[in-house]
């Protein structure tokens, strides 16, 4: 049928596959592909951890320094350690609404290894004592519903989950819930505030930290997809090997998205800490080159939210600290590739334009800001804007994030790096993000905004009040009719 | 009178037992009510208002929160057309607008023999495999305007049914829990130690006092 292709992914040598090992296995989505391929025999791991005491589990991850792969990078044990000794009931909730633009692995993760993940989910449940695990798939996946759905059902019929599990005292629940498309539902507090049955708007922290005050306000601890898939390899082969891999900060491997203007574009397990950008970008198992005849003009280390890197940066290891102290995150592991050929501004527009429409509306700086920003951008790219539009969109940014903005080293400028995260006058981080395409581009490409600016003085428009201009916006959810 | 059919209404009841807190089963309920409608209808907010004890007023706030629910029947199949960053690249904006032509609407739009509503969507999650377009969320992966214009067509002569089904259908496989299934439901009032985790801890503090040479603290309150 057309355009099925099924994505890409290739090893280095002497990589273990820690999560992606049975992508490639047609039926490495039932019980009986996960007990007999990929790099470990499945629910071997839970049969051991069963004979372990909970906080022997909880040590072996923390020894192991399993780091967050949903953005934040925190390390899970030290994050299940925060819940209150002595409350209960705790619940688990699995962030699988993946919807940073440039990010593609949970949902492979869903589709290709459902069992690794309620595995995953089922060591976590034992470790910290919980009542239920509830698994949060985005809505526009069905097909990872559909195989959550039978790996579910196929596993509370062979008593790996429900009741007695393996005929002990653990019994716990995964029950599979989906959302409806909202990207801010992927922050955990909102994600929890939609597990509810609500709007998906995000919780001031503190108070609301999900450990302390999560789901019906109990002790709940949010995990992404990609780090629990990480745990029955992390129990099969022991904390040596799993640090064995990557870097001594940052251990293990992380799932990348390697995407845009690359002659192979596809998601990659990856050594973390050891692998350059360099080796993602140009290496033949990976990217295998900038699109042939191009070159690279810029790039996004970590999803739309992550300040732009340049070609200066390329032989930075992809290591979450590092990045950070360069000014940019590693986030979702959505590496996207720009060559010469983009416009600078149309695509800070375009990932502006995003958050302008997924801002859930809750405070002033980002509702109104990113719309702002949009319409600025939009009427600059439309030969629309004005001398001051430059100054006006860096002083609405300042207005989300207070600067100085996190940005990359820029040698031939004499600039250091100032390190991420940024500042925020906002409830979460979704605001912020949409000031780092804009702070990226003005700052480098400061030129092509000068030169569409000065395009509009040539084809002499008066000056437009601002509310004639073209209504592009679509507002924050739910302020206006659907579609 | 029940909107939901009566065998939607007793899964929407199955649904709603598997959460400690009846309204966490508001989404997938209103998703219920789309698959069998094809849109959510106001008296299916009012029906799953009753059955989760809120207001139709709150499930409408939550509902209309969320991109995928149409408050009003749309086409049999929803075309979305990712135009974010990755796609954009690829040439995803100008798939939308060769879209637009093909069809004859702009982005919201929905033909007039009802059979495509256009979208202009946001990152699903496809970015390797840029341009992408879902079709009532089922995938088409790095699509030209000839291939657009191919899937289209497939679309309207019935080709893809058994691989696209109508606007509203989520997964194709349900999870199975009913009462027969469940372990525990636990509220947030109740506050009990889980039983593994009670045995471990006092095999912990029998083999402490063990240690430390006194007798066994399990029971002491002090
Ligand atoms: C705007 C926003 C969107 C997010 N989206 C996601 C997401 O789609 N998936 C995810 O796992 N984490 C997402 N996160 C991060 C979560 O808040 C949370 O840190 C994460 O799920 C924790 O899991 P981890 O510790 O296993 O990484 C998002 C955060 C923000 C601020
Ligand atoms: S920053 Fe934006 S998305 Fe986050 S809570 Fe505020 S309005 Fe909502
Ligand atoms: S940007 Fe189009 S699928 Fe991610």
């Amino acid at each position: 049928m057309i355009g099925t292709v099924t994505p890409a992914s290739k090893m280095a040598e002497g990589v273990p596959a820690v999560v992606s090992s049975r992508f490639g296995v047609p039926d490495g989505h039932t019980l009986a592909g996960y007990t007999s391929s990929g790099s470990y025999k499945g629910y071997e791991a839970l049969r051991q951890v069963l004979e372990m005491s909970p906080a022997q589990v909880g040590s072996v991850v923390k020894d192991a320094t399993v780091l967050g792969r949903g953005g934040a990078g925190f390390p899970a044990g030290v994050k299940w350690g925060f819940c209150p000794p002595g409350v209960w009931p705790r619940y688990i909730v699995v962030n699988g609404d993946e919807s940073e633009p440039g990010t593609y692995k949970d949902r492979l993760l869903m589709e290709r290894d459902p069992h690794q993940l309620i595995e995953g989910c089922l060591i976590a449940a034992y470790a910290i004592g919980a009542a239920q695990v509830f698994l949060y798939a985005r809505g526009e996946m069905p097909h990872a519903h559909e195989r959550l759905a039978a790996a579910l059902n196929e596993a509370y019929a062979a008593g790996l989950i429900g009741k007695n599990i393996l005929g002990t005292d653990f019994s716990v629940d995964i029950v599979l819930h989906w959302g409806a498309g909202a990207y801010i539902v992927g922050e955990e507090t909102a994600l929890i505030e939609s597990l509810e049955g609500n709007r998906g708007m995000p919780r001031l922290k503190p108070p609301f930290f999900p450990a302390a005050k999560g789901l019906y306000m109990a002790p709940t601890i949010v995990n992404n997809v990609e780090t629990l898939a990480n745990l029955p390899w992390l129990f099969n082969h022991g904390v040596e090997q799993y640090r064995s891999v990557g870097t001594e900060a940052s251990p293990g491997t992380r799932l990348i998205a390697l995407s845009g203007h690359v002659n192979n574009p596809g998601i990659f397990e990856i050594p973390q800490g050891t692998t350059t950008f360099r080796d993602l970008f140009e290496s033949e198992i990976y990217g295998n080159g900038i699109r042939t005849g191009h070159e690279l003009k810029m790039f996004i280390p970590g999803g739309a939210s992550a300040p732009w890197f340049f070609p200066e940066q390329i032989d930075l290891p992809l290591e979450g600290r590092l990045i950070g102290g360069q000014g940019s995150m590693l986030g979702s592991g959505a590496v996207v590739v720009m060559d010469e050929t983009t416009d600078a501004v149309r695509a800070a527009l375009r990932l502006v334009r995003f958050f302008a429409r997924e801002s859930c509306g809750k405070c002033t700086p980002c509702r109104e800001g990113t719309t702002w920003e949009e319409k600025i951008l939009q009427r600059i790219l439309d030969g629309h804007g004005r001398p001051s539009d430059i100054d006006l969109l860096l002083d609405v940014a300042d207005n989300i994030s207070p600067g100085p903005y996190p940005v990359a080293a820029d040698p031939g400028n004499d600039l250091e790096a100032i390190p991420f995260p940024p500042r925020q006058t906002t409830i979460c981080p979704l605001g912020p993000s949409s000031v780092a395409p804009i702070t990226s581009a003005i700052r480098r490409f400061r030129h092509e905004f000068e030169a569409k600016i000065v395009q509009r003085d040539l084809i002499s428009v008066s000056s437009e009040p601002f509310t004639d201009l073209p209504e592009q916006s679509s507002l924050a959810h739910g302020a206006v009719g659907h579609v | 009178m029940s909107r939901f059919s009566p065998a939607n209404l007793r899964l929407a009841q199955e649904i709603i037992r598997r959460y400690p807190v009846a309204k966490s089963a508001t989404i997938p309920l209103c998703h219920l009510a789309q698959e069998q409608d094809g849109y959510l209808a106001d008296d299916s907010m009012a029906q799953i208002a009753e059955l989760v004890g809120c207001s139709s007023a709150e499930v409408l706030g939550t509902a209309s929160f969320y991109e995928m629910f149409k408050m009003h029947s749309v086409g049999k199949f929803c075309l979305g057309v990712c135009t974010n960053i990755s796609c954009q690249l690829l040439g995803g904006e100008e798939l939308l607008e060769h879209a637009e032509q093909t069809l004859g609407i702009r982005p919201g739009g929905t033909t007039a023999d009802g059979l495509f509503t256009l979208e202009d969507v946001e990152c699903i999650a496809a970015c390797t495999e840029a341009p992408a377009v879902q079709v009532n969320y089922r995938y088409f992966h790095r699509l030209t305007p000839q291939d657009l214009d191919q899937l289209i067509e497939e679309l309207r002569s019935g080709a893809l049914d058994g691989v696209v089904p109508a606007h509203g259908t989520l997964g194709k496989v349900r999870q199975d829990l009913g009462e027969d299934r469940i372990a525990n439901i636990t509220p947030p009032e109740d506050q009990t130690e889980p039983v593994w985790l009670r045995r471990h801890r006092e095999l912990a503090e029998a083999a402490a006092a063990a240690d430390a040479g006194t007798p066994s603290a399990v029971g002491n309150d002090s």
